[in-house]
């Protein structure tokens, strides 16, 4: 299987204060990553860095083979352009904590944006795509409602249908329930337990250790910017070897 | 009346409750109702008025003074001033507000420079100095810049490298320099006025929007100002209306055509002062009132999505489905 994802020794500061203190992660084309960990542990900023929201400051990110955010010439690096940065966005779909949907559009022009604006996609078309994304996540009936109109988990379930309209090839979920109600973090878990099951490249930032088990085919554990532990859901969360691993997990368990 | 409720349990009978009286508020309603006859008594009344002056003729075989053509010339002058100047306000102010954004260091230090020195400086000075403007230079053109200095450097005395350029009396005089003046100046106000606007936008917005690959310029003209405008529309509002009454000052420039400049002309010729007044008050309401409709409307347009009416009708919808109630194609629930 090729690699779709491959981070080596990446480190990221804000200031003086250094975040990501080498985090190395390869996941395969079709596989499902959750990284866990407790909060500050630098998870979210990693996530970020995949798709250059976030720049680095030492080691490198390859998304399909490409460099994130840089160009390698001649040995050097160039800096890539705004625009060449936004071009490689386009196949990295992400889902944030708190929905942001554009609140003054309709949910069908939510998810028909980004296609229509960025890749010039014939209206039509992109049309019948966001609808039929809208019905996988159960809300069909929902397309011409405002984004306040809809409950936490029918918002979260047209973020994803919205990134999944510029058909990416690799997801990133950053703590896509932890802003939800708890009777609504199933709903938004199974469409992405639907969309891990068609073979969708997904690195999910989760505190669910539930879906972790299930659907996850590596299970991440960072802690202090750094990875702890990796392995199997089975390794890492029902056998963890570390001992922060262990106390993390007996908290949230 | 009781109802079986779901619960099987009565529904006891709706509260009929004594309401909370308020004394203070009667006696002060009572106070404001007695001033305000006593107004629109004076009003009615007082001959020093002399309606019939405003309204239907202020001299023999001429209409009321609001309506003479002189008069409503100026108040054309004083519209078409507003929109021009207003234009060129909000657009530079976009613009200024963007720099000032800026990451670049250099780029916003010229927009808060910019924004500091048509703030400090009052609008009636900067018609004044506009209006004269054209002591400074003698010809405004556009072409090479430095053109006679690039001239000597090679030696040829009086090198001309403008492509296009006007007599200064005839481009900076009255009209067009009454509303550069305003418009300048308004565009420092707008520029905070949209600066506030976009920071008020949840960065989230942007970065969603970055995510799905759109550019900078796309970020900010689809998703950040569209947002922002709700933040910007009441206040840009009151910079219109402001700018209504503004433009009386263009009669230091001096421009001619203008309301209040033309209702002093009627008032130095017929010794009429108080009425000529009344007339130009009148009409600064109309207009006022007639903005203040456009700005509703306005205000709608771009508070798409955020209604609280909206969120009511949804909820009631909500509540029907969990009542076991049929949604209909319109969304009127039956119970």
């Amino acid at each position: 299987m090729t690699e779709m994802v491959r981070a080596e020794n990446v480190h990221k500061s804000f200031g003086s204060l250094e975040v990501l203190k080498g985090v190395d992660l390869t996941v395969p084309q079709g596989g499902v990553s959750c990284v866990l960990g407790p909060s500050g542990s630098g998870k979210s900023t990693f996530l970020r860095c995949i798709n250059h929201l976030e720049k680095i400051n030492a080691g490198r990110i390859l998304v399909d083979g490409d460099l994130v955010g840089y160009r390698e010439r001649g040995g050097k690096l160039h800096e890539m352009s705004e625009r060449d940065v936004a071009r490689q966005r386009q196949s990295i779909g992400m889902v944030f904590q708190r929905f942001n949907l554009f609140p003054h559009m309709t949910v069908l022009d939510n998810v028909m944006e980004a296609p229509c604006r960025v890749k010039r996609e014939k209206k039509a078309e992109v049309r019948d795509r966001a609808l039929s994304l809208l019905d996988r996540v159960g809300l069909a009936a929902k397309v011409d409602n405002y984004p306040a109109q809809l409950s936490g988990g029918q918002q979260q379930r047209v973020a994803i249908a919205r990134a999944l309209a510029m058909r990416p090839k690799l997801m990133l979920f950053d703590e896509p329930t932890s802003a939800l109600d708890p009777e609504l973090v199933g709903e938004v878990l199974e469409v992405m337990k639907g969309l891990a099951r068609d073979g969708m490249t997904m690195i999910v930032v989760t505190h669910e250790i539930g879906f972790a088990r299930e659907v996850a085919d590596e299970v991440v554990f960072m802690d202090g910017g750094v990875v702890v532990e990796k392995g199997s859901p089975s390794e890492v969360i029902a056998n963890p070897q570390q001992e922060r691993t262990k106390a993390f997990l007996s908290k949230v368990l | 009346m009781t109802q079986p409720t779901e619960t099987g349990r009565a529904r006891p009978e709706a509260i009929k409750a004594v309401a909370v009286r308020h004394p203070g508020r009667w006696v002060m309603i009572a106070v404001l109702a007695v001033l305000v006859a006593m107004f629109l008594h004076m009003i009615f009344t007082n001959d020093g008025f002399r309606w019939s002056f405003i309204f239907s003729s202020y001299a023999p075989g001429k209409r009321g003074v609001m309506f003479t053509e002189p008069v409503l010339e100026g108040l054309r002058g004083t519209l078409l001033l507003t929109l021009f100047s207003m234009l060129i306000g909000v657009g530079l102010g976009i613009v200024v507000a963007v720099m000032r954004l800026s990451p670049n260091r250099v780029l916003s230090s010229v927009a808060w420079v910019y924004t500091w020195f048509f703030r400090a400086v009052p609008r009636l000075v900067l018609a004044v100095i506009f209006g004269n403007l054209n002591i400074l230079w003698s010809r405004i053109g556009f072409g090479l810049p430095f053109d006679k200095q690039i001239g000597q450097l090679f030696g040829i005395d009086n090198f001309d490298g403008q492509i296009f350029s006007i007599r200064s009396t005839d481009l900076l005089a009255g009209f067009v320099a009454g509303m550069i003046a305003l418009g300048l100046s308004e565009a420092a106000y707008m520029a905070e006025i949209v600066r506030a606007g976009i920071q008020s936008i949840d960065t989230g917005q942007s970065e969603a929007a970055v995510a799905l690959g759109m550019s900078r310029g796309q970020v900010l003209r689809r998703v950040v100002l569209p947002q922002a405008m709700r933040v910007i529309v009441p206040p840009t509002g009151n910079e219109v209306i402001a700018m209504v009454k503004d433009t009386s000052l263009v009669a230091y420039v001096p421009v001619t055509g203008e309301l209040f400049f033309q209702l002093q002309q009627v008032e130095a010729r017929t010794f009429v002062v108080l009425p000529c007044l009344v007339a130009a008050l009148i009409w600064y309401l109309i207009i006022c009132s007639v903005l203040m409709v456009i700005q509703f409307f306005v205000e709608r347009h771009f508070g798409k999505g955020y209604g609280a009416a909206g969120k009511a009708r949804q909820r009631l919808r909500d509540i029907q489905v969990e009542q076991g109630g049929r949604i209909t194609a319109t969304g009127e629930g039956t119970p």
